[in-house]
């Protein structure tokens, strides 16, 4: 490693100090965050093979170093890993929410980067939302695109993003829900943030995973048969837990924008001025697309397009990754170099 | 090797450093837990805690610059947040506020995590009853931190030497075949680590 300390540098964009959430948001995020991690414990503890819970913990401390590796952007800042996706695709979804989990404790803990208080919360939206989201966004590409590596690739640059994209929202809720941020100002702030640094984490993952698929390919066989051996029930569960955060986090305003806005003005007891403030308003005029009168609705066709547009960069992304002879054979090519500084 | 992972004040002796580990999360969190509790124009109790804190800060003998250099590493996310906070009425007030809450919580956990060392933390997180298979994850997690860190250090250094200066494209394919070429090594690594736990007679 180079002399200049690198911890500095992780992507803290969605880590949640304390003192940002409200007593109601952060106890119902961590009865949320405890029965997900409480789950996966039973579900790695049924399904995964004794031999493969090491791998668990030492793939937490891979996603940790992995997130301090650079990568380049335009203008001298640097893309990082939040790690969930390739965690789920390297080790199964609820191997993904242990290993996440413990990357957070020990940022929480050792680092103090992410609250206490907001751990419940951190977790939810990092270790419960991204890797379950992502995981079932993968395993359904896979299921449509085929079995190859093309697919494989396409799904989880896919998920990385809509991972990433749906953590951040659900962190924007639980910050409008304590009333600390606005959500009219939050949910564009965060998501549009997280728009872009999913591209940046869709992009590492599937490189990654490029890569441990030339070195390597019989690992991700190893990640499928143990999450094959999880029980449906385990996974309809997670599934609920998480429908049932965002639409304890999301749905009140999501429901109704405008509404939304307001409840969130009365109860910090400034409607009267609110109607007044540009800066609340403008958040909504961007949002909003020409010729489309409802806000809530042009929001969801915004969100549309830009999740078409993430999918169309992950296809194409698959593609340039995919030797012509692997797509073709619909397997991913055996034995690779194992020399890190092969061209590729 | 990584600043933060190193934390030389963790091994000082002081009266905090003596204390038991439980006993220092449970204050910890109870301050913490205090301060997010407390109404938002609390004032005179966010200056009493201050005061304690620092008084703390000084009992623990770990440098008050070494704190603070910790403190700044993680306040930019809370910096952003209360700028996010701004754009509503009465927003410089919520801001101000929520930054010195946020800054207070943040003291007493570096404070904590600057006096305490993972591993006793773990074994508090043990003695609360955390289900055991995480605090083995978090065990494993900790214990090859380093050596990771120095494989990836490896990694790079036989890179480096052999390439030159690479276009950035190129960069973000080399960094991921690091990280690729990482966890093929780790994955292999955790098979040796399980026959040595299974000789040693280890169960989920």
């Amino acid at each position: 490693m180079s002399g200049r300390p690198r911890g500095a540098e992780r992507d803290r964009t969605m880590h949640i100090p304390d003192g940002f959430l409200d007593a109601k948001t952060a106890l119902t995020s961590g009865v949320l965050a405890v029965a997900g991690v409480g789950l996966a414990l039973r579900t790695v503890r049924r399904s995964v093979p004794a031999r493969r819970v090491p791998l668990i913990g030492l793939t937490a401390a891979f996603v940790f170093v992995a997130q301090m590796l650079n990568f380049p952007v335009a203008g001298g800042t640097s893309g990082h890993l939040i790690g969930a996706v390739l965690a789920a695709v390297l080790l199964g979804p609820s191997a993904a929410v242990l290993v996440m989990t413990a990357v957070l404790i020990l940022q929480c803990l050792m680092f103090a980067d992410g609250g206490v208080t907001a751990l419940g919360a951190n977790l939810f939206n990092m270790a419960i939302v991204a890797p379950g989201v992502g995981y079932a966004i993968y395993a359904i590409v896979r299921r449509l695109a085929g079995g190859g590596l093309r697919a494989r690739l396409l799904g989880t640059a896919f998920a990385a993003w809509c991972s990433t994209v749906t953590a951040s929202i659900a962190c924007a809720g639980q910050l409008a829900l304590s009333g600390t941020v606005a959500w009219g100002v939050a949910l564009p702030a965060m998501s549009g943030i997280h728009a872009l640094i999913g591209i940046g984490e869709a992009l590492i993952s599937a490189l990654v995973v490029a890569g441990v698929a030339q070195i390597r390919p019989e690992l991700l066989a190893g990640a499928e048969d143990s999450s094959r051996r999880a029980r449906h029930g385990a996974s309809v569960v997670h599934g609920l837990l998480i429908s049932l955060g965002l639409a304890i986090f999301v749905a009140p305003f999501a429901s109704a924008w405008p509404d939304g806005l307001e409840r969130v003005a009365s109860r910090l007891g400034f409607e009267h001025r609110a109607a007044g403030m540009p800066l609340l308003a403008s958040p909504l005029h961007d949002y909003t697309l020409p010729g489309v009168r409802s806000v809530a609705l042009s929001t969801i066709l915004a969100g549309c397009a830009g999740t078409g547009i993430a999918f169309g960069l992950a296809y194409l992304l698959a593609r340039a990754l995919t030797p012509r002879s692997a797509a073709a054979r619909s397997r991913p090519a055996e034995g690779g170099s194992t020399d890190a500084s092969r061209p590729a | 090797m990584h600043h933060a992972l190193l934390s030389p004040y963790r091994h000082r002796r002081s009266v905090l450093h003596r204390l038991p580990a439980l006993v220092k999360v449970t204050i910890a969190i109870a301050g913490v837990v205090a301060i997010v509790l407390l109404p938002r124009a609390a004032w005179p109790a966010y200056g009493g805690i201050a005061i304690a804190l620092l008084a703390a800060a000084a009992a623990s003998r770990v440098p008050l610059s070494a704190l603070g250099r910790r403190l700044l590493v993680v306040e930019p996310f809370a910096l952003g947040i209360a700028l996010l906070a701004m754009f509503q009425p009465h927003g410089a007030r919520i801001a101000l506020t929520l930054l010195a809450r946020s800054t207070l919580c943040l003291g007493c956990m570096v404070l904590l995590t600057s006096t305490t060392r993972f591993v006793d933390l773990l074994r508090a997180l043990r003695q609360v009853r955390v289900p055991a298979l995480l605090v083995t994850t978090l065990a494993l997690m900790h214990g090859y931190l380093f050596l990771l860190f120095e494989e990836m250090g490896r990694l790079r250094r036989a890179r480096r030497s052999r390439s030159f200066a690479a276009g950035r494209r190129r960069d973000w394919r080399i960094s991921a075949t690091i990280a690729a070429q990482l966890f093929v090594r780790t994955s292999e690594r955790a098979e040796r680590i399980y026959l040595a736990m299974a000789a040693r007679g280890w169960k989920t």
